[in-house]
């Protein structure tokens, strides 16, 4: 047996290249070339047909078992991107999570910039089909201006509790969270220490790793419902995201408890900018500042964030592709929410309903979490429009409600 | 009938073989350089120091093991599978563990990793197993139950009794490794074995993918059914992939001889029944094992076993015999006892909630095992839970009369 070994490594470290019993063209796998972090780095796979290592998906509602066929798995099963993230890696989240009737979850995650690229036989279709339509040679534009946005000053705070806009930046060099090593993921959040302790003024502020807080920190982060805990959700932990925890994460916020930053959490970056109230126009102010400072800090330290022309900015699951924005308020709504019509209103706004909990949450006491459902394909200030505009129409229609008049005459049209 | 060179065609070493006979084709240069410069420069970004895992708050046997200089030997070291370091050790890394309960804190991918990685394997397998060291010493196995005596108990205490091991087919991965096709032909090498028991061991498979729901019911009726793992430990380690693909419960038409197939290790197989006959049901266990031995040798597989480690199985905490053999037992007056956990102790027996490994036990009833699983036989150790359970009892009737009972002197070990 050991003879068997010593032959393999040498093999392995003399380069000799083998070809798949099942392809048409040659592929490699050496030794040594791929990171070791996946959880399907597996060479004994390759030497069965690609029949016998197709999942059973017969039982699964997610845009991933809707897309991949035997076909394609067979054309895709021996590539790999540069850093080792094979297709197994990307689609583990899926076979693992079969999904819901009732909720289509995406079901496949990236490893690295390049397996949007690499993959893009599975991803795109996917990506069309989350996004609305979405197609392979369609451009997405950004747009961070704030001073693009109208309005969104003057959500009646009687029934908008609070507003909040997210986004997520992946830094460019570095492997996403389901396939990085430590060692990557704590020169992530060197580079974000370092990039966000040379922010100032209102946001100025301060950085706690998970590892390290006191008890005393990480209840005053907990009574202000900043902490984030290791993921729970299956969808997440089937992904590797949650490897090493805590190690490398961290939650940084300013002074002001107005803008906040989760380092390595599903993303390597989630800046999350928010107040009590209904003044969206200024938490997206201050978003967009607060982005735009950050990307040149990055930027000044080689760093830049993964973009491109086609996919916006690239994150880990392919759902937040784009913007990667969800801009949404907590906002009372116990009549409309009543109302037979509340699904269709919110379908033609382009929203998204959601406990006040966060996804997969329920709703308390008639409060919900309004946020806008696309990501890809418009820019932010024009999600944050509809988000604007579409809360303001439902507050009317709230209002009309309690006083017992119809709201048919306020029905908004497809947008 | 599968020979030798025909199952090596079909498993892990075609690679070897198509690359010695010259079947490979070139790739293109550039696909080369890109894979082989990437890797370069990872390894000179991330040094092993870079990597290597903070174990300040964690207490499993691999973190008091582990070091800064093994890791930088073994990090860039794969098994023939590409199986790594990391992926040993992720299950111990994400799960500190508790301070009272030392766990393993690492799984092997494959037979192979216990060699590769033996540089932590052996001292996190001596610190486990006692002081057992696999450089030195070897392993005896031995299944002939005819040589266990006493082995039937006194059934107003014993209400049930079990023997449980776990056997991997050699040549395929581990579940913390394995593909679906692998599992799946795990799962194939398994039944097609099963199905050739006869007499009181011939039975039936239900595959947890396929089985109705009344099948379902029965089987959790009977305890007999397993579920998706949730505990971190296990999940942590990537055995709960793909799940229920390729899972599966076997057992006997009297319900008293069962294989687990897929869950934890490739086969769990457990005899068990109601009452006090452990020798009875040892010498099932023995007669089973030995000729489903006998029914995957006839198509060419055979059992990951060797004179070091015995039978190779994906915890290190189950080498050797992996047997844990365990009675559910009353002692209502001795669990109560203060020197309850030293007899235990002293006598090598380990008790558990009646739920299984890290459940709490109900009423006066608990589950008393072997500790050890390496570096004594099958017979020593069932011997050994035979005269301490007997013992036990012993306890257990004096105190019921008022008399005052002894603790027993430790049994000795390797260790010193």
């Amino acid at each position: 047996m050991s003879d068997n070994i010593e032959n393999i490594e040498l093999l392995g470290t003399i380069g000799i290249f083998v070809s798949t019993p099942d392809s048409n063209s040659p592929q490699i796998r050496q030794q040594g070339s791929a990171m070791p972090f996946g959880n399907t780095h597996n060479k004994a796979k390759m030497n069965y047909d690609s029949d016998q290592e197709y999942p059973d998906l017969s039982k699964h509602n997610n845009h991933m078992a809707k897309i991949l066929t035997p076909a394609m798995y067979e054309r895709l099963r021996s590539k790999e991107t540069p850093s080792g993230f094979t297709l197994d890696d990307i689609i583990q989240t899926g076979i693992d999570n079969p999904g819901h009737p009732f909720i289509m979850t995406v079901g496949c995650v990236a490893g690295d910039e390049e397996t949007y690229e690499v993959f893009k036989e599975l991803l795109d279709p996917v990506i069309e089909d989350r996004h609305g339509g979405y197609k392979p040679s369609d451009k997405h534009k950004t747009d961070i201006d704030p001073a693009n946005l109208k309005g969104g000053d003057d959500l009646d705070p009687d029934y908008v509790l609070s507003s909040r806009v997210r986004t997520g930046r992946s830094v460019r060099g570095f492997c996403l969270p389901p396939h990085c090593s430590r060692g990557e993921r704590r020169a992530v959040e060197k580079l974000s220490i370092e990039a966000l302790a040379s922010l100032t003024g209102d946001l100025n502020g301060k950085y706690y790793a998970l590892k390290n807080m006191t008890d005393a920190e990480q209840q005053q982060l907990i009574d202000d419902h900043f902490l984030f805990d290791k993921p729970v959700s299956p969808l997440l932990l089937a992904s590797g995201m949650g490897r090493d925890w805590p190690d490398a994460r961290g939650i940084w916020h300013n002074d002001n408890k107005t803008f906040l930053v989760w380092v390595n959490e599903e993303d390597h970056l989630r800046v999350i900018s928010m107040q009590k109230g209904g003044n969206m126009k200024e938490v997206f102010n201050r978003f967009c500042t607060g982005l735009t400072k950050i990307e040149t800090l990055f930027k000044e330290r080689n760093h830049a964030f993964m973009w491109n022309e086609h996919l916006g900015y690239v994150l880990t699951c392919p759902s937040n592709l784009g913007t990667g924005l969800r801009a949404g308020v907590h906002v009372k709504l116990p009549n409309m929410s009543k109302n037979a019509k509340f699904e269709d209103v919110l379908k033609k706004l382009r929203l998204q309903k959601r406990g006040t909990g966060g996804v997969d949450t329920a709703a308390v006491g008639g409060v919900f979490d309004i946020s806008n459902a696309d990501r890809l394909g418009f820019s932010e200030v024009e999600l944050v429009q509809m988000v604007v505009d579409g809360v303001k129409l439902l507050v009317d229609m709230e209002k009309k409600l309690e006083k017992g008049q119809s709201i048919d005459d306020i029905m908004p049209a497809q947008k | 009938m599968a020979n030798s060179f025909t199952r090596m065609m079909s498993g892990r070493h075609t690679a070897v073989i198509l690359a010695s006979i010259g079947a490979g084709t070139l790739a293109s240069g550039y696909l080369l350089s890109d894979h082989v410069a990437a890797a370069a420069e990872r390894t000179r970004l991330y040094p092993p120091s870079a990597d290597y895992p903070d174990l300040r708050k964690h207490n499993n046997c691999m973190a008091a093991a582990l070091t800064p200089t093994i890791y930088g030997h073994l990090r860039d070291k794969k098994t023939p599978n590409d199986w790594t370091l990391d992926q040993c050790i992720q299950t111990g890394v994400d799960n500190p563990g508790h301070p009272f309960i030392k766990t393993v804190g690492m799984v092997a991918g494959d037979e192979e990793s216990y060699e590769v990685f033996a540089e932590l394997f052996d001292p996190v397998i001596k610190d486990r197993h006692n002081g057992y060291d696999p450089r030195t010493m070897k392993h005896p196995t031995d299944l002939d139950a005819s040589k266990v005596t006493s082995g039937m108990f006194d059934e107003r205490y014993v209400l049930s009794s079990r023997v449980r091991t776990g056997r991997s087919i050699r040549g395929l991965s581990l579940p913390p490794a394995c593909s679906r096709s692998e599992r799946r032909e795990v799962e194939r090498v398994a039944v097609t074995a099963l199905s050739g028991l006869k007499g009181d061991l011939s039975g039936r498979y239900y595959s947890l993918k396929e089985m109705s729901d009344r099948e379902q019911q029965q089987l959790i009726d009977d305890h007999l059914l397993f579920d998706k793992p949730v505990s971190p430990l296990l999940t942590a380690a990537g055995m709960a992939r793909d799940w229920p693909d390729a899972r599966g419960i076997w057992h006997n038409n009297e319900k008293n001889f069962l294989i687990w197939i897929n869950e934890e290790d490739h086969t769990r197989i457990i005899s068990m029944e109601k009452g006090g006959n452990m020798k009875r049901v040892f010498e099932r266990f023995c007669r089973g094992l030995k000729q489903v031995e006998h029914l995957i040798q006839e198509r060419g597989w055979e059992f990951m076993w060797n004179d070091r480690l015995g039978y190779v199985l994906t915890c290190p905490s189950n080498l050797g015999t992996g047997l844990r053999a365990g009675v559910h037992i009353r002692l209502p007056i001795l669990s109560r006892d203060p020197r309850f956990k030293r007899i235990l102790d002293n006598l090598r027996l380990q008790k558990r909630g009646t739920g299984g490994v890290d459940t709490a036990a109900t009423g006066d009833t608990v589950d008393i095992s072997n500790l050890d699983r390496l570096g004594k036989s099958e017979v020593e150790l069932v011997q050994l839970v035979i005269d301490g359970i007997n013992y036990l009892i012993e306890c257990e009737k004096r105190l019921e009369k008022g008399q005052d009972i002894k603790i027993p002197s430790p049994i000795l070990q390797f260790r010193k």
